[in-house]
């Protein structure tokens, strides 16, 4: 059940990513990805007041996340450092985990196809441990993050372009337990 | 060439006394291909009308394998000039040089009183008039695979000198689904993709990488999961157990058996770091051969148990290396353009099976453990993952031809000919070979 919660919630915000992300197409392919705000679908008011007025997510929630900080950040090829964007991110990252010091997350490390699975395993632990670390040096207790690597296996955009793998290749930080 | 017929025929008779003929037929493995070898396989005669389906089978399956092992051409049955009665009368060896045979494999099945039947084979070479070999085994009906996979493993060790491939399975993983979110399950079948069985559900977690023990009675594999780390399983073939291989904090990967059977190397991830490691299977300790801030992981034994080969990152881009089975003398043995990776190490020690990847194609070769004499073999927008025929002649891994095309497998000889798909029940990856069935 959580499973299936869990991966279902990887797909929407794979689309969010898509949507997001529309606009940079065509930039040099070894250039990592930039980093883009995974935005969530604003809700809609379901008190049938006729007024379709959206509202911000659940603080605390992993929407939240992902509209105040984005939960993604992303990689050049066979690189594991962080980008400038990377760091950003992961800097608001670190600030909204601090507004939710009950929040325990997941750094999930991904690569892109264009290699072995088995050494794009140990390239996504690189990434995910990358990502952990600088959010340990921002002051997040290591006791709340875990890391796991999906290798290529579990790519965001199936598509076999440079803009896809570019995308691909990502530390995506997952909530364990919210803060809501 | 005796000592290899014995152990190949290890409990099965031999059918009267097999002349030790000089065979005037030979066939050269190793040299790149020149014909294949026209051979006249007639339908098995039956001795009695129960068995003549299962006579007809065995003889489909002989041709084949002897097909598809590229070293041979079956002759259409239509061409046949001589009727045979009886596989223990000489053949007219005229009838058969006449419609350019080269060799004769004459055959029939007996039933017998217990259910069974008694398969009998002679090898004919009818340039030399004379008989190469015979074989005869009894087997349960239902095991008529099996049988005809070892008549043509006899066949082909008639005629190369080396050991058949034939009566062997491939484990390898059954894809699923859409890439973004695709089920993975450990399957077995046939070498020539006959029975397809799923050992794993794909439920609770994906399989990668599956590798056979040399005893052939367990697997090895990855298991990925959705929120914790990957981990390597043991998985019994017989009794459908599995365990994890020890519990870790990181991720343990890309596990392969020792020769011997005792130990499971793998790769073992520690905050980031990934080293090569090897596991007693008895003691369940682990030892941890390489400690390098590079990625080291893909570890491959050499049969002699004295080297690993494996596939590291510290000299920037991955490539392959060799080191003593108890971690010293670490030496890099590729230096070429682009990456290496998934080395493997051939049954026969001669050669290290590896994908490469260059610019935006990926390759799969052989190179000495020496690091002398790269090659080549094959070209795709991905072909990943080598698994070698346990006779060391020919390499099984898998390949998507054109990006975001599916994903199946291949085998190709090691001198580069007779590229050839394998049939899979879906799309398909990571294959293993068995060792030769007992």
């Amino acid at each position: 059940m959580m499973q299936t919660t869990l991966k279902r919630a990887g797909l929407a915000i794979a689309l969010g990513a898509l949507a997001a992300c529309a606009s940079t197409q065509g930039e040099d392919t070894d250039a990592p990805f930039e980093d883009g705000m995974d935005v969530a679908r604003p809700m809609s008011d379901e008190g049938g007041s006729g007024m379709n007025t959206p509202v911000g997510p659940e603080p605390g929630s992993m929407e939240d996340l992902i509209e105040s900080a984005g939960n993604r950040v992303y990689f050049g090829y066979n690189q594991y450092n962080l980008t400038n964007e990377g760091q950003a991110t992961l800097a608001r990252q670190a600030a909204w985990l601090k507004e939710y010091p009950e929040v325990r997350l997941r750094l999930i490390g991904n690569a892109d196809e264009r290699g072995t699975r088995e050494y794009n395993l140990a390239l996504g632990a690189r990434r995910a441990n990358a990502a952990k670390d600088y959010l340990v040096s921002l002051g997040i207790d290591p006791s709340r993050i875990t890391t796991i690597s999906y290798g290529k296996e579990r790519p965001v955009d199936p598509r076999s372009t440079p803009e896809a793998w570019a995308k691909n290749r990502n530390a995506t930080t997952m909530l364990v337990t919210t803060g809501v | 060439m005796r000592e290899l017929l014995t152990g190949l025929l290890a409990g099965l008779a031999l059918l009267g006394a097999a002349a030790p003929a000089k065979a005037q037929v030979e066939i050269d493995i190793t040299r790149g291909r020149t014909d294949p070898l026209p051979v006249a396989v007639p339908d098995y005669l039956a001795g009695s009308a129960e068995v003549s389906e299962v006579a007809g089978q065995i003889t489909e399956v002989i041709e084949a394998d002897l097909e598809r092992s590229g070293l041979f051409a079956p002759i259409d049955e239509r061409a046949f000039i001589q009727q045979l009665d009886s596989i223990n009368v000489k053949p007219r060896f005229a009838d058969w040089r006449a419609i350019n045979a080269r060799v004769l494999v004459a055959g029939e099945v007996e039933p017998l009183a217990d259910g069974r039947v008694q398969v009998n084979t002679r090898l004919w070479d009818v340039t030399g008039n004379q008989q190469l070999g015979s074989i005869a085994f009894k087997t349960p009906r239902e095991n008529w695979r099996r049988a005809a996979h070892k008549v043509a493993d006899f066949v082909y060790s008639q005629l190369t000198g080396e050991e058949g491939y034939f009566d062997t399975r491939v484990v390898f993983v059954a894809e699923t689904g859409p890439k973004e979110d695709r089920t993975k399950r450990l399957m077995i079948m046939d070498q020539d993709g006959a029975n397809p069985q799923a050992l794993t559900d794909g439920l609770n977690y994906d399989v990668l990488t599956p590798r056979f023990s040399p005893a052939g009675q367990q697997i090895t594999y990855l298991a990925l999961f959705e929120n914790r780390p990957a981990q390597v399983y043991l998985f019994n073939i017989e009794t459908g157990e599995q365990e994890a291989l020890g519990t870790y904090r990181g991720m343990t990967f890309a596990p392969r058996f020792s020769p011997d059977g005792e130990s499971v190397l793998f790769a073992v991830e520690q905050n980031g770091n990934s080293d090569v490691a090897v596991m007693d299977l008895r003691t369940r300790r682990l030892r941890t051969l390489t400690d390098n801030p590079a990625i080291d992981t893909s570890p491959s034994m050499s049969p002699d148990g004295g080297q690993i080969t494996f596939a590291s990152d510290r000299g920037g881009s991955q490539q392959i290396y060799v080191m003593d089975a108890d971690g010293t003398n670490q030496r890099r043995i590729t230096f070429g353009d682009g990456t290496y990776g998934t080395p493997v190490w051939s049954p026969r020690g001669d050669l290290i099976a590896f994908t490469r990847q260059y610019k935006s194609r990926f390759y799969i070769g052989v190179v000495r453990p020496d690091g002398t004499g790269e090659r080549l073999l094959t070209e795709s927008y991905l072909d990943e993952g080598p698994t070698w025929s346990p006779n060391g002649r020919v390499l099984m891994f898998h390949r998507e031809e054109r990006p975001g095309g599916p994903v199946s497998l291949y085998s190709i000889d090691l001198t580069g000919q007779n590229l050839r798909p394998v049939e899979t029940p879906t799309e398909a990856s990571d294959p293993a070979w068995s060792p030769p069935l007992k």
